[in-house]
Parts: structure tokens; sequence; C-alpha cells
């Protein structure tokens, strides 16, 4: 089977696909429960999957439940993205021992087997695109990163049940997708039986698909296929306009809204954890008794006050200009940087945020009344 | 030096350029050609403010005296500038110390002269007036800057993060 | 001696001599144990470690060829800067680099003889030395340096000053305040433009100082005529991994260790630089 066409395999063919990605020295991860939530986990086979498994995101809110049914993609996202498998929330950069007159350095070494990403979203593999820009099209790439990205074998699962915080229609990376995966599954499970549209990404996917035995799709299953995608589509209902929206952002850093949503914001980075395309990072040295001493990266935060520090003290010492840089970057200043949206509409930040602020209601609020400016810098205006 | 000729010194200094000729030769009925050499005192704290100078050569720092340590120079005024600022308003005496740092050569004003003829003519009061306060307006705004100590922040070449 | 390779990891030099510029202001020289001297242009800086301290971003202060070591001048004001700043000829210490932006003198067109005027306050000459040493080097065209500082004692490069002084450079230095018999100015460091007698409608200028101090600068350049255009300033946020990964060093639109540290003044920067965060 050649790039671009699709097989149909049902759930014994998944199981057969995982294993042998797992016999080929991928390591096999994909969706797992844990903790009351979808995550990334080891799967050594199907029965690892979700089964069942159903989510409700709301803002501020994220449950799962068991359902009737065995469809093992019948969710949208978990906290969990795919960014810490190939960008770590803590590396080790090198290690040292300084010996008088000498030093020897240390790098770790590169990650034994490769990844085997089974089942990531639509718009998980446009999260990776983004980090790619940042991390591995740098002019001095990351080699952690692109060591584990380029090794990492990608199975992308087709979105068929978006949840109420989704807003990928928006952003243009999903439900459906069309490249960035070495294979894409489409659960279909309707009286057709339980199964999967397989379609083929890249010839190292092809030629994976080329060992198991699987029937060409049938004119009927790619409408199936097509009849869910867009059926997803539709059941997609929080919206993000993105129409000039880095120009509007840029030139509303004096909203009204800004010390508004920092009335609500607790600063407390959950969005940055959960968000699949965030990249900031910090610095840190650690030594021991014996002399050795490591340095390491940790992921960081920008609501963190420490983010912005200048020796004597931080820029951004409100929550308000740190939501604010928080989100300007994200859809505006991103472009800028790298080209791109930092968004891609997965709607974690607003399901994982303890009040439940919402990124799409913020940057509509600011579209709507385009041009207000905070009391304390309007002209005219007095102390409040 | 003959009047006309400090009429023409007189018009030539920042403050006073493009005065209209009528002033500057009242201006100039009150003015002298005058030069100091580095060390020599100009103004001195405490004093009556009844010269003013505006330099035309050289280099005067204003000074506060304290005793057991020094004096501190406040500022320093260079070519174009004025010393002397306490003569425009009550009680007509003189703050600060003003010491030539280098051979000075200055346009010496007699105060009460001038603050006579400013009183006689509106249009003169008033243009020394808004020249006065501009000079003030600038010297306050530096003064302003300089009290933020701006330096105690790194310049670029220090970026160091908290551990 | 083992080295490792990855852009995270430093290049252990030796500290090869120290100077005191101020009481709290250090100049390490440094070379490395191994690898060829650094290849860099003046304005660009590196990551420097002290081991099991930690690391932080320090502008290279030499010039491109001058005789001698890798020069760093760099204040006492965390951990990291202390630990450099104590480290005795001798001492390993960890270098990455060069990153970020230059000066761009070697795109300045100096066929014209036009000038350059360069402004720094405090320790913000240490990234402009390489520069004004380099053209000084060159010798096309007239220099005009002026230097702001807290009080005499914290100007620093005191013998380059007067070296460029001798070599026909035009060298002001003012402070916020002196003791009685000092020769220099009293005031902030925009008081000078005014008298400088550089051609502002062919003049380049550079400026490194705090933020306040470039701001006020660039606009009292820009009253004088100079195109804000060729007004270059050098920008600082927090950085630490000089590669473009981290995010700290964000302002605005721009990544500072990437897309600075040295900018020309006029537009985004201009804006950015009044923009309040609060």
């Amino acid at each position: 089977m050649r790039v671009g066409e699709a097989a149909v395999i049902d759930p014994r063919g998944l199981d057969e696909l995982i294993r042998l990605l797992g016999d080929l020295g991928y390591e096999t991860k994909g969706p797992v429960v844990r903790d009351g939530a979808i995550m990334p986990g080891a799967v050594r086979g199907v029965e690892d999957l979700p089964a069942g498994y159903q989510d409700e995101q709301a803002p501020g809110h994220y449950r799962l439940r068991r359902g009737e049914g065995d469809s093992l993609f019948a969710w949208a996202v978990g906290p969990g993205s795919w960014k810490a498998e190939m960008f770590s929330p803590t590396e080790e950069l090198w290690r040292a021992l300084v010996h008088g007159d000498d030093v020897s350095i240390t790098e770790p070494e590169s990650p034994v087997a490769p990844l085997a990403i089974i089942g990531a979203r639509p718009c998980e593999l446009a999260a990776m695109a983004v980090l790619d820009r940042v991390l591995a099209d740098s002019a001095v790439p990351d080699p952690h990163y692109v060591a584990r990205r380029e090794g990492a074998f990608v199975v992308a699962a087709e979105c068929g049940h978006p949840a109420a915080t989704c807003f990928c229609t928006s952003m243009g990376t999903g439900p459906g997708v069309e490249s960035g995966f070495d294979l894409a599954l489409s659960e279909l499970n309707d009286a057709g039986g339980h199964r999967f549209v397989l379609r083929v990404g890249t010839e190292r996917g092809a030629d994976v698909l080329a060992r198991l035995s699987v029937a060409a799709a049938t004119v009927d299953d790619l409408a199936a296929r097509n009849q869910m995608v867009s059926r997803a589509a539709g059941a997609v209902h929080r919206q993000l306009a993105n129409e000039g929206l880095p120009a509007l952002l840029a030139r509303n850093q004096e909203h009204p809204r800004w010390d508004e949503v920092a009335e609500r914001c607790l600063a407390c980075g959950n969005c940055t954890l959960v968000c699949p395309t965030c990249f900031c990072s910090d610095v840190r040295d650690t030594s021991d008794l014996s002399g050795e001493v490591r340095r390491g990266r940790v992921w960081a935060s920008c609501f963190d006050l420490d983010h912005s520090y200048l020796h004597g003290g931080s820029v951004r010492t409100s929550v308000s200009s740190r939501y604010r840089q928080w989100l300007t970057h994200k859809l505006s200043t991103w472009w800028d940087q790298f080209g791109t949206s930092g968004c891609i509409g997965c709607g974690r930040c607003i399901a994982w945020c303890p009040v439940g602020i919402d990124i799409t209601e913020e940057a509509a609020a600011i579209r709507e009344t385009d041009g207000a400016v905070h009391a304390a810098t309007a002209r005219g205006v007095g102390p409040r | 030096m003959t009047r006309a000729s400090i009429a023409e010194l007189v018009s030539a200094h920042p403050l006073l350029t493009g005065l209209p000729d009528d002033a500057v030769v009242q201006v100039a009925e009150c003015a002298s050609n005058v030069g100091f050499d580095p060390g020599a005192l100009l103004l001195v704290e405490g004093g009556p403010a009844d010269t003013l100078y505006l330099l035309r050569r050289g280099r005067v720092a204003i000074e506060l005296h304290s005793p057991g340590h020094g004096s501190k120079v406040i500022e320093t005024v260079g070519p174009g500038g004025i010393v002397g600022l306490s003569w425009l308003f009550p009680p007509f005496r003189w703050q600060f110390d003003a010491r030539a740092t280098e051979k000075v050569v200055a346009i010496a004003i007699d105060a009460p002269c001038l603050r006579a003829k400013a009183q006689a003519d509106d249009a003169l009061g008033r243009a020394l007036a808004e020249r006065v306060a501009a000079m003030l307006l600038d010297r306050l705004q530096t003064t302003r800057i300089r009290v933020l100590n701006l330096y105690d922040e790194d310049g670029a070449a220090t970026r160091e993060a908290p551990r | 001696m083992r080295l490792g390779h990855g852009p995270m990891t430093p290049v252990p030099h030796r500290v090869v001599g120290r100077r005191e510029e101020t009481k709290d202001v250090m100049t390490l020289s440094v070379a490395p144990l191994a690898d060829r001297p650094m290849v860099f242009r003046p304005g660009q800086f590196n990551m420097l470690t002290a081991f099991g301290v930690g690391e932080v971003a320090i502008s290279v202060s030499s010039a491109p060829g001058e005789a001698g070591p890798l020069r760093h001048c760099l204040r006492d004001v965390g951990p990291v800067t202390h630990a450099l700043c104590r480290a005795r000829v001798g001492d390993l210490i960890g270098v990455r680099g060069p990153f970020g932006t230059d000066w761009g003198i070697g795109d300045l067109d100096r066929s014209g003889g036009g000038d350059i005027v360069v402004v720094a306050g405090g320790i913000g000459l240490a990234p402009l030395r390489g520069a004004v040493e380099q053209l000084v080097r060159e010798g096309t065209g007239r220099i005009f340096l002026i230097i702001g500082a807290r009080e005499p004692a914290q100007v620093i490069f005191a013998d380059d000053l007067r070296a460029w002084a001798e070599a026909g450079a035009e060298v002001a230095v003012t402070v916020d305040v002196a003791p009685a018999g000092w020769g220099g100015h009293v005031g902030v460091v925009t008081s000078l433009l005014g008298g400088s007698r550089f051609d502002p409608a062919r003049a380049d200028a550079m400026v490194c100082g705090p933020e306040i101090m470039m701001r006020l600068t660039a606009r009292a350049l820009i009253d004088r005529g100079v195109d804000p255009a060729r007004i270059r300033v050098s920008l600082e946020r927090n950085m630490q991994c000089g590669v473009g990964w981290c995010g700290h060093c964000q302002l605005g639109p721009l990544l500072l260790c990437r897309d600075g540290p040295i900018l020309p003044y006029a537009g985004a920067v201009a804006h950015l630089l009044t923009e309040r965060e609060r």
C-alpha cells in the first residue's frame, strides 16, 4: 500500500500494528487512562487503550467516564500532550567534574528506543509542527528534541468526538488530518462494525503497513470516514476569530480586559503546562558533595514571577501583564517569532484552568471593544 | 568693550538669541564681559543674587559644601548655559556655590539692573521669564533623571537570573 | 579532558587575567583550554558558566583581532556573577557563544566618513568596547564617545578612554554626582548631546545603558536630526539559553537572544521601549 492509500483494519489489526511497532524496536505509547484522565502512557496492545471512555469538558471542567460502547477513541484530548515526549519536562543537559586544573564534561546519551505514538490527535500533530518551528527549525536546533522527534513514528487518530472546549476548526488543525503522520487512524464503529480506516502518510508508514496483511478500504469505508470527520467538525461549536487577530492584540496592549481577566487568573501556570506548544524552560544547575555539577532544563511558565526576572526585579510583576504576555504570545507575537500561531485550538487551557478562563472568550472580548484603553492610561481620566 | 559689541555677545547667547533688538539693547545695558581662572568662585551660597553669568566658554561646577566632606558637584554648566537662577525670584539669594573648573569667559549681568528693566517693560519681562523657565525645565528634567540613580540598573552586559 | 559538543554545553576556558574596573565590576580575561579562540563580532554575547553555580549572559568586551585573551566585563549582581567576579587567575569557567546580533559596524558605510556617536551608561560601555576599539583602530571617520556613570569611580575602561582620546576620538564623560575637583561633566548623558559636534545628518549612533537612558538618548539623538534607523540600542531581558529555545528573553515580537541584543531603534523597538509592563 502506497502513500495516500488507505486500508481498513479491525481492533485486532490495530493490536497487530501496535505489537509490530514494538517488535520493530519502537517504544509504543498511546492514550491510557491514568488519574482519571486520558494521558500518554505505554501501550503494548489494544487492551491498554481507553475502550469505552468518553470525556466531558467545559471551562474549568474535565470528567472522564466509562460509556456503553467499546470505541477506543471516543474522547477528545486529555491534559497530557505529546509535547512531553519530545520536549521533556526535565532534561539533563550535561554533567561536569571539575578537579583542580581540569574539567570533564559529559552529555547524556540519546534515548535508546525511538518512540511510536499511537493515536495522536490532528491538533496534536499541528502542535508538533509548531514546536518543530521553535526547537528544530531554529538556527541552533535543540538536539534532544530533534533526536526524539525525528525518530518518532506517528500514528494519528482523527477526532470523532470533539469536546465543548475544542476549537480546532477555527485554527485549521482538525478534526481531520491530511499530513504530518506516518499512518492515520479513523475509528468507525457503526453498522459496518468496529473498524479503522488506516491511511498511509509516509514511506516509513507504508513499510510498516506492508508487514501486516490488510485489506484496502472500500468506497463505503472512506465515505464513512469522511462523514465522521464532517460530523465532528459540525460538533465543534467554540470559535476563535482569527482575522486580523495578531494586529488586533498588538494594538490593544492597554485594553482594560487584561486587568479584568487578571482578577480571575490565579497565575497558576496550568494553561502553560497543558498547552502542547508552550516551550519556555529554565536552565538550572545542581551540585552535590561529590563535586559533580549538573546542568538541567525544566519546563517554565511565563506566569511565574521569575520568568521575566532581571537583576533587581521582574519585568512583568502583575498578573495582568503576565496573562497579556501569554495570550499575546500565543495569538500574536508567535507569528512574528515563528511565522505561525502558537495556538492549535485543543482547548486544554480552557478545560484545565481552575477558574475556567477561556482564551477564545478573552480574544473575542478584546475584539468587541477594540481600542478601549485602561483607565490609568487613558488621556484625561483621573485616578479611579 | 563697546555697548554694541556687548549686545552682539548677548544676542548670541542661547538664553537671549532671537530677542528683538531693543530688548537686546536693554539687556546689554546691564551686561559686561568677564573672565575667570580655574577655581574662581562665580557665586557663593547664601550670597545676594546680584550677578548672573551667561557662559560663553569654559565650564562651571555648581557645588554644595559640606563640612568634613568637601564639596559635591551637583551639576556642571557649559558654554551656552546660565549660572545663577535665583536672581529672578525673591529672596534673591544664591542656593549653591558656582566654581570655574576651567578658564571661563562669560557675560556678567547685573541682576537688579535687569530686574528693574523687566519690571518696566512687560514684553522684556515676559520674554526673560519664558526663556529662564525653559532652562529651568531642562535642569529639572535632567535632575529628575539623575535622582533615579539609573546606573544601578545595569546596562546590557549582565543579564543574571535568580537561582 | 573531555568536551561535550551540544549547543548548551560550555567550552572550558581558563581565567588568565582579572581587573577590577570598579568595586563591583570586573573584567575577566579567559582563554580556551584546547579550542581555537572564539570568532565573534562586537556586541555579541556569551553564556558564562561558574561551574556548580550557574550560567549568565555576558557581552564580549574584546575587539575581533585584538591581541590577547577574550574579555568579559561583568557586574556582581547575583550568585553567578558573584562567583565569576571572584574567579582567580588559573580557575576554569565555561563559555558558550557567541550569540545574538552585533553592532553591525561591518555594515556601516564608512566610505563617506560619517560620524560615529557612541553613548554608554555605566556598564553599558562593556558591549561597546570591542566596537569602539575596532573603529578607532580602523581610523575612518570621527568618533564621538559620551560616557555616563553614577560617579567618577564608576567609570569603567578608563585606560581605554584615554587611549581612544589620544587616537583622536572625542571622549566626554559625565557623572550624576562628583566630588569637587572632578574635571568632567556632571549631568545626564543627554545634556552632552546638544554640545557634541557630530554631524547628525551623517551619523550612526550606538547606545547601551539602562533602558530609560537608552530611550531618552535615542529621542535626544532624533531631536538633533539623527536618522532613527541609524541608531542602534542594546536590549536586555532574562536570558537562559542564548539560542532561542527558553522563551525568557521575549520582548513582544522579539526573542532578544536571537533577534537582539543589538537592534535598530527605529520602528518596533522604539514602540516596545515605551510599552508598559506592569
